[in-house]
């Protein structure tokens, strides 16, 4: 048989939270997420979501509530836009749970809203867009399935720092106002540092750490040998530290770096004054 | 998708892999001739124990070739019972009914056909299984070379021909991805009826036809850019040589021809 790409993977994630799951190339990052709606079923254990258990006993006609419970958007979303308008195209998940076309229809139009475009795009071709502007309709068409935990694998691979930027915050608004859990696949250790609430490391095909950013990103020479950067804020703290500038607590965002500097300059800065 | 053996390359180390390309597509051909030729239990016998040789040489495992026969069993078995049905009567009847007939020749007949079918699709399964796609697009590009001489495009042919096989894997690929991502917005692939089913197809064709396209512009892009010309005649990088083995296995056919011819009822 294959070896197994994921294996011994055991973990928690409380409600409403924003995870992480970060790892070289070839970790199982991508194995793993498609478990959490049973695209690949495990060949041992069990996978629970909310009020669904995956096993390797579970059949394919019980998944679709749990399909629609776990929005998945996959690297490069916009390969899966298909219909003649961008109005169809996001209604056409809602349609396929049993919504009607009247109301599914409502709903495209309000979530092609949710992602930053205006109505006026409703009625074009999906194919005559900008690469950006594609995949936030691909988002909005996940985001119509109404679910409860959004998956998302590199969403911003390939986007302009811009397009990157307001892609993240659309999926902090999402997480903080309407309570998505979110489950972010990444080589952005800036966006780790700045958006997840926990932590996930896995190094082939196993978890070899769990916990918040902080105590990923706290141990410089653990994640070299793990081939992770650290958040370039991080990076900065940590050379001023090398210099003698001691961190109570490790920066990770340039906002955090700031404040800790700016905390502390007063006092030091008199002195030398 | 990977129960289909038809059509894959298993990697070994053996004379039927180290053998010429073109080689083996001529043998090959001339085989279902010879297949076609044997009409008597001897003939039959020989050409299978050609058959069996050759497989043994391969190293592969008999597995795999009835592993490759299970998707055509259908297509078998149908052909068989025509031949056994319809077939001209001759010989003994066994059973009569209106215009059906089983008769001794249709009986016969109709296991010719069902070892004649066999021997051609473990030929052809052995064909792919030792020989990588690109070689055999090499191989057919040489064979066609004569064809030069009427203005066919044989180059274009053949380039078009190694483009088309190196993107098979990858299209497999993309069509996987897209379907996922489809069956994550609630498509249920191959289920309900023949009319649902063909409709939760086109979320999987409209995009792998769009990614197909772009490639295909892609691709022709980054040729041109290399200065990909198609009226140019160009060398190749795999040069294919005729050996010693090649040489042999041709022997090997002939003994084989020669003994069908004799043995064969005329």
């Amino acid at each position: 048989m294959a070896t197994s790409a994921v294996d011994d993977v055991s973990f928690h994630v409380p409600d409403h939270s924003y995870l992480a799951i970060v790892g070289h190339t070839g970790s199982g990052k991508s194995t793993l997420i498609q478990q959490i709606n049973a695209l690949l079923k495990p060949t041992s254990g069990q996978i629970t979501v909310d009020d669904f258990t995956i096993t390797p006993k579970t059949t394919n006609a019980d998944l679709k509530p749990l399909r629609q419970h776990v929005g998945m958007v996959f690297q490069f979303p916009e390969s899966q836009l298909f219909e003649e308008t961008i109005r169809q195209d996001i209604a056409f998940g809602p349609k396929n749970f049993g919504m009607g076309e009247t109301d599914a229809n409502k709903l495209a139009d309000a979530m092609l809203q949710t992602v930053g475009l205006d109505s006026s795009y409703a009625d074009r071709s999906p194919f005559e867009l900008s690469g950006g502007q594609m995949r936030r309709v691909a988002i909005a068409g996940v985001l119509a399935m109404r679910p409860q935990v959004l998956v998302l694998d590199e969403p911003t691979a390939g986007l302009d720092p811009q397009g990157r930027q307001e892609m993240m915050a659309l999926f902090a608004r999402l997480h903080r106002e309407q309570g998505l859990s979110i489950v972010l696949v990444t080589h952005q250790m800036e966006d780790v540092a700045q958006y997840a609430e926990q932590v996930a490391v896995m190094r082939a095909g196993k978890l070899v750490k769990f916990g918040t950013p902080h105590d990923v990103f706290r141990d410089a020479a653990w994640l070299k040998a793990n081939q992770l950067d650290m958040p370039r804020a991080a990076q900065f703290a940590q050379r001023l530290a090398d210099r003698g500038l001691a961190f109570d607590r490790l920066p990770l965002t340039a906002e955090q770096l700031a404040d800790q500097l700016a905390a502390r300059w007063p006092r030091e800065g008199a002195a030398h004054v | 998708m990977s129960k289909f053996i038809f059509g894959r390359y298993l990697p070994l180390n053996s004379v039927v892999h180290h053998l010429d390309p073109r080689n083996k597509l001529l043998l090959s051909f001339c085989y279902i001739v010879l297949v076609f030729m044997a009409n008597n239990p001897v003939s039959y016998l020989l050409i299978i124990a050609f058959t069996v040789g050759a497989i043994l040489a391969s190293k592969i495992s008999l597995g795999f070739f009835l592993r490759g026969i299970r998707p055509l069993l259908w297509l078998i078995v149908f052909t068989v019972v025509l031949q056994l049905l319809f077939s001209p009567t001759g010989g003994h009847v066994y059973f009569h009914w209106a215009f059906i007939n089983i008769t001794q020749f249709g009986l016969i007949n109709a296991g010719y056909i069902f070892i004649r079918f066999l021997l051609i699709i473990m030929m052809s399964t052995l064909l792919t299984l030792s020989t990588q796609p690109l070689d055999i697009a090499t191989g057919l590009a040489s064979l066609m070379k004569p064809l030069r001489w009427v203005k066919v495009p044989v180059d274009t042919l053949a380039m078009m021909l190694s483009i088309a096989l190196r993107f098979v894997p990858t299209l497999m690929d993309e069509a996987t991805k897209i379907m996922n991502a489809q069956r994550a917005r609630g498509v249920d692939f191959g289920e309900g009826g023949l009319l649902k089913q063909a409709k939760s197809l086109i979320p999987l064709m409209v995009p792998l036809f769009m990614s197909a396209f772009n490639r295909a512009e892609d691709l022709s892009i980054a040729m041109e850019a290399r200065g990909y010309q198609d009226s140019e005649h160009r060398s190749q990088y795999r040069i294919l040589t005729w050996q010693r083995r090649d040489t042999v296995t041709w022997l090997i056919f002939v003994a084989v021809l020669a003994a069908i011819l004799a043995t064969r009822r005329w």
